[in-house]
């Protein structure tokens, strides 16, 4: 066993970012272990989004320490490491679902090549095996093979939504960040990315950070939550306490602010 | 003549042009940014190239220049005519003969030897250029080696057409390093840069970059495992002289569909129909 196998994935403290006088997000912390699944839940604003954005590099932090556990037991400075290792972490070892599928796809090439550029770039030059490994992602996001040739513009939001998915997976990621995964999806559509997204993170043995303003969908996938206000972490913890017995003001009006048809 | 520097460029800025030149020659594939002066030619018509000949002529050297593969049209002429007139050089369109070659479309059916060298002209440099429109991205890519995003243009010909449809500007790894656009040349002469004696340099003047491929250098183009790279094939042989193996261009002769494959390298083409003659094999 590797003589981290038994830390964390990834570990966050005092993550802080500030938009010139605006805060984006401030001393930010948490755990998160292989296998769980973490949810940031709060209203729009809040730096849910920041959060995310500043461990996948996108926004540079301005304080705090990110660590991060590689396959090979190493562990790395997320924050403080170079461009070149960022981006081969960002290609080896994570996976990033944007909200808008469109972000996170590349809408001129077909659906085959977008599951296989990954492969791609990692090194895989066997057209046939490239294929043959974008229709099992296909299959397992459920999307008809026969869709493979198809320009992503044809697909409906649901399905681009599992398209970036099976793009992202079909690496083997071992953490998955996630923006708003079924934001803009009907709610019929969103309970079988859902299911899809559970069934995934367990068979896979995934970690994810999914980021939600949807207390459901956080319930759903979550193992624990982060309840973010204004920037700042105001409760966390295991998601049925969190949900179900929430000690914080905010989180107990986020949670009675839910309408139960 | 008199009116002007040798080759007409300055000196100072033969020596900057020079200097680009030798990284690029130190740094296979690699797109060295220079300071591309204006030319008095357009853009598109061989800024570079001029450039670049300009900066490593000689009074001794002999000059042939290549246009399309012909040495006979508008732009090879004028080209041709330009450094007789600023350099005094000896030009030829004989490919053996000459010492310094700038062209544009083609590397000369001929096989170059060591000491000559090749000059291409290039309209844009940048391989990743469609795939990715930032240049700052592209920089950080060829810094990465991060040649992924190419083969998914690659893998998208295959699926829709079967191949890659790409048949010329065909891209390149350029000694296992850098990618590399070798300039509109038909993907025909792609296996001509692999391990050439002579020195190919490529000069991009409105877009302000120089590349080399060094003599003997592996220049790789890119496929797949199991769509390996393949060139143009003609089921006819040139309809003027009969070469089999070489370039050809379909000319259209008259308004009944009426139409005859021939060599595109000029030189290459009369020199055979002249020996043919000769030898009496060929009509």
């Amino acid at each position: 066993m590797s003589p981290v196998a038994d830390g964390p994935l990834l570990s966050v403290r005092g993550l802080g970012k500030r938009y010139g006088t605006q805060t984006g997000c401030l001393d930010v912390r948490f755990d998160l272990w292989p296998g769980e699944v973490i949810g940031v839940v709060g209203e729009s604003g809040s730096g849910k989004t920041t959060v995310l954005d500043c461990l996948s590099g996108r926004v540079a932090a301005d304080a705090g320490r990110v660590e991060y556990a590689v396959r090979d037991g190493r562990v790395v400075d997320v924050l403080r490491q170079d461009e070149s290792a960022r981006r081969r972490l960002l290609l080896r070892e994570w996976g990033i679902v944007h909200q808008n599928p469109r972000d996170g796809l590349r809408m001129a090439v077909s659906a085959g090549a977008n599951v296989g550029e990954r492969l791609m770039a990692l090194g895989a030059r066997h057209y046939g095996e490239i294929r043959g490994r974008a229709l099992d992602w296909l299959a397992q996001v459920e999307i008809g093979l026969d869709r493979i040739d198809d320009l992503p513009e044809t697909f409906s939001g649901g399905m681009l939504q599992r398209l970036q998915i099976a793009r992202n997976l079909v690496t083997g990621p071992r953490l998955v960040l996630m923006d708003e995964p079924t934001g803009g999806l009907d709610v019929s559509v969103q309970a079988r990315l859902l299911d899809l997204l559970r069934g995934l993170v367990v068979e896979l043995h995934l970690s994810a950070v999914i980021v939600t303003h949807d207390l459901a969908v956080a319930r759903l996938l979550a193992h624990r939550l982060i309840v973010m206000r204004g920037g700042e972490t105001v409760e966390s913890g295991l998601t049925d306490q969190v949900l179900d017995d929430p000690q914080h003001p905010y989180t107990q009006l986020l949670v009675s602010s839910v309408l139960h048809p | 003549m008199s009116h002007y520097n040798f080759a007409y460029l300055d000196e100072h800025t033969k020596r900057m042009i020079r200097r680009a030149i030798l990284k690029a020659v130190a740094v296979p594939g690699y797109q060295v940014p220079f300071g591309s002066r204006e030319m008095p030619l357009s853009y598109g018509w061989g800024t570079g190239g001029v450039q670049v000949t300009a900066s490593v002529i000689g009074p001794d050297d002999v000059l042939k220049v290549i246009d399309q593969g012909a040495d006979d049209t508008t732009n090879a002429v004028s080209i041709r005519k330009f450094f007789e007139r600023t350099a005094a050089v000896r030009t030829t369109t004989r490919t053996d003969e000459a010492t310094v070659i700038q062209t544009r479309h083609r590397i000369p059916e001929t096989p170059l030897r060591a000491g000559q060298i090749l000059v291409l002209q290039v309209p844009i440099p940048e391989p990743l250029r469609w795939l990715e429109p930032r240049e700052t991205e592209t920089r950080k890519m060829h810094a990465l080696e991060e040649y992924g995003v190419m083969y998914v243009r690659l893998y998208e010909d295959i699926t829709r057409h079967g191949k890659v449809a790409q048949t010329y500007e065909y891209p390149v790894l350029v000694n296992g390093r850098y990618l590399m656009r070798p300039s509109p040349i038909p993907k025909f002469d792609n296996p001509k840069l692999d391990g050439n004696p002579a020195l190919l340099l490529f000069g991009a003047g409105r877009e302000k970059r120089i590349y080399a491929v060094p003599p003997h250098t592996r220049v790789r183009s890119l496929d797949f495992d199991d769509h390996p790279f393949e060139v143009e094939h003609w089921e006819r042989p040139c309809a003027l002289c009969g070469a089999q193996d070489v370039f050809l261009d379909e000319i259209i002769v008259d308004d009944k569909g009426g139409r005859l494959f021939i060599c595109s390298d000029t030189d290459y083409c009369t020199r055979r129909q002249a020996a043919g003659r000769a030898s009496g094999d060929h009509p």
